[in-house]
């Protein structure tokens, strides 16, 4: 994140790191008061993303990647959602901003894919009618232009025979095309952030793989910032820049995606990774989920959330995973890399204990 | 899609004979002379028989059924007894198809008392339910959009209050206090667009329609409150919010346009019952549409003019049922066929 600067110093104080990043999101707590108590549903959630640039969070569902994407979007203004922390977008504290201006923002600025393209469009509109509302509401078009506009973002989304199929229902669409139908109405202002909440994940998986390549081809052409929620490791893989780890509402190991992926340090982003089938496998083998459940936001414990199901306690000795919550640290690799775990040596464990079971092949090596 | 509507056109027609059939011998059946009521008091033992031949009393429930249903599709002469039309061809009287028979009572063709008392219902049912709809969706979507608050709770408290009235005490309470003693509308007498314009029309419809339109208003707001409400979690409204569109447009466009399905089916389906007559209220405001009729006919037992109320009431809810169905195609692209 330290890059050298173009004008030498003169003396001042250099910025710290960070602040002028494109999007730096700061102990974004998103908590949900019900009648049981506070649900923290995201609690301290600290990232930074430049643009052209792509995050990937990862985590189960229910742990509060969804929620805390909402949040950069404003989508919790207006429900009974207690918001705290800064989502500096270029500067501007989004969580600041009047519901006007973040209406305004919207869309235009930051935008959003969902998940499933079939009920997150209306189906008693048409898909041209949808994409070109997306666009008239922040541009004052003509409805031609605007019907224009949507033909050429179906077409640049590769829909075959835009200027026709714009006037379709959505569930004249298939699966694939209903997501690039979403992709170009997320797209259609150039925005400056796209968030894609599980993009592929109701998709089959050959379409799932050009959904995907479309994204960056997308990205790479308007030079937008992604953060791209999923829980498949293979997606991050391919897209992702930093990986940010989600356990139940907060990050549990945040850093760039190579070093995630290759040095995994938290017992939590192993067992993400144990529980990823391997094709060349034989198929005999076992996958290795996590066992247990994702813990109840409703109180949390008060050690490490993930203790009850982690296998590596006895490690770390004594009551300390119980009894503390371990902080966000750097790991013993080094760079960027940061964890939440109290294992001291978990570069040692990984590569003795758990390389060895995923992946046998890279360990002789 | 018109093959479809042709489909369940014949079906309706089929539908509505049967109907008729059921309404003859139901009526028929019971163990009264009808001759003797066509015929009136003091009617002697042979005028009784003349009016039994004229009007096909002497004949079987299926004969008479037939005939009426002959009468339907090409017309009648009453008296029905050739005998008596061949006496006194001045008196013959022509009943033209579709003929729905002819009321001894009144001296009249059914078809002459129904095209003189339709006109009322039909405007009456159509003020009411421009004002019910338009007050229903308003109130629901205001109740929707401040779920919890007091203007909610007062909304619905309110509607189901007025919904517990039954309509006499409402119709009453209009043209008693409203109309007469606040003097804040003119008694309400039934004027036709032809004799008074439209604002008259619409004047004196005003407190009769409120009347049924009070009646539906309750169920009307809590349907448009709870569909507003439900399609207000659907994922296409977070998509909708997501874009960037205004909140008006995002209830209006978004969530009310599903919320529309439902209400129109009702609506339908209600508005097509209040075409049969709204006994009470037209009662009350002594207007003399449909339901007025039904009641006159009923206390003197005019047993043809309550067959033929009943075949018109029944043809509407079966038309309504046509219409909604075809009306679903256009509201929800997805039921379009093809």
């Amino acid at each position: 994140m330290f890059e050298l600067s173009e004008t030498p110093g003169d003396g001042q104080m250099s910025k710290a790191p960070g602040d002028n990043a494109f999007l730096s999101v700061r102990d974004l707590k998103v908590h949900f008061s019900t009648s049981d108590g506070i649900v923290k549903a995201t609690d301290g959630l600290t990232f930074e993303l430049e643009r052209g640039k792509t995050l990937g969070i990862v985590g189960e569902s229910g742990s509060g990647k969804s929620v805390s994407s909402s949040a950069i979007m404003g989508l919790h203004r207006g429900t009974n959602a207690i918001l705290g922390g800064e989502i500096l977008l270029e500067g501007v504290d989004l969580l600041k901003v009047s519901d006007e201006e973040m209406r305004k923002r919207r869309g235009r600025e930051v935008a959003m894919i969902f998940q499933d393209p079939l009920s997150a469009m209306h189906p008693y509109y048409t898909v041209g009618n949808q994409i070109m509302e997306a666009y008239q509401v922040h541009n004052d078009v003509t409805k031609r232009e605007a019907r224009k506009r949507a033909i050429e973002m179906l077409d640049r989304v590769g829909i075959p025979q835009p200027d026709r199929r714009v006037d379709d229902y959505p569930h004249q669409f298939s699966g694939g095309m209903r997501q690039r139908a979403m992709i170009a109405m997320g797209l259609i202002n150039n925005p400056s952030l796209l968030i894609a909440d599980e993009p592929t994940t109701a998709l089959d998986v050959t379409v799932q793989a050009q959904i995907l390549d479309l994204l960056q081809d997308l990205q790479r052409d308007f030079d937008a910032a992604v953060i791209i929620i999923t829980h498949d490791l293979g997606v991050v893989a391919e897209m992702a820049d930093d990986v940010l780890v989600m356990y139940a509402g907060r990050a549990v190991e945040y850093g760039p995606c190579k070093e995630i992926l290759t040095h995994p340090q938290m017992p939590y982003t192993w067992g993400l990774l144990s529980s990823v089938p391997d094709l060349t496998a034989s198929t005999e083998a076992k996958l290795l989920p996590i066992r247990g459940n994702p813990p109840s936001l409703l109180n949390p414990l008060p050690g490490c959330a993930f203790e009850p199901r982690c296998d590596h306690v006895a490690k770390v000795g004594g009551d300390l995973c119980r009894t503390t919550l371990p902080d966000l640290t750097p790991a013993t690799s080094g760079g960027n890399h940061t964890k939440r775990c109290h294992i001291k040596n978990a570069d040692e464990v990984y590569e003795a204990e758990i390389l060895p079971e995923i992946a046998p092949d890279l360990v002789e090596d | 899609m018109w093959a479809y509507v042709v489909r369940r056109c014949l079906m309706g027609v089929v539908l509505i004979l049967a109907m008729t059939l059921v309404t003859f011998t139901l009526f028929f059946a019971t163990p009264i002379d009808a001759a003797r009521y066509a015929c009136g008091k003091n009617c002697s033992e042979e005028q009784r028989d003349i009016t039994r031949a004229a009007l096909g009393y002497d004949k079987p429930v299926v004969e008479q059924w037939a005939g009426f249903i002959k009468g339907l599709f090409a017309g009648r002469d009453f008296p029905l007894d050739e005998a008596q039309r061949e006496a006194a061809p001045e008196q013959v009287t022509h009943c033209a198809a579709p003929c729905l028979g002819f009321s001894n009572f009144n001296a009249k063709t059914i078809n002459e008392m129904v095209s003189e008392a339709l006109p009322v219902t039909i405007s009456l049912s159509v003020v009411a339910l421009v004002l019910w709809l338009i007050g229903g969706v308003l109130f629901g979507i205001l109740a929707a959009m401040r779920q919890g608050s007091f203007l909610d709770r007062g909304i619905v408290g309110a509607t189901l209050v007025i919904y517990a009235f039954p309509s006499f005490a409402i119709a009453v309470f209009l043209l008693n206090y409203v109309a007469i003693k606040w003097g804040v509308f003119p008694y309400p007498k039934y004027t036709q667009i032809a004799d008074g314009g439209v604002v008259e029309w619409f004047g004196n419809l005003l407190l009769p329609a409120l009347t049924l339109a009070l009646l539906f208003l309750a169920g009307y707001v809590r349907m448009t409150r709870a569909f507003v409400l439900e399609s207000l979690t659907e994922d296409y409204i977070r998509t909708a919010n997501a874009k960037g569109l205004q909140r008006k447009k995002v209830v209006f466009k978004h969530a009310l346009r599903a919320a529309l399905t439902p209400l129109v089916t009702m609506a339908g389906l209600d508005f097509a019952t209040l075409l049969g007559g709204a006994i009470i209220t037209e009662r009350v405001f002594n207007y003399p549409g449909l339901g007025l009729l039904t009641i006159q006919a009923n206390a003197a037992f005019d047993l043809p003019v309550l067959v033929a109320v009943v075949l018109i009431a029944g043809s509407f809810v079966i038309l309504a049922n046509i219409v909604v169905d075809v009306l679903y195609a256009y509201i929800d692209p997805r039921v379009r066929v093809g």
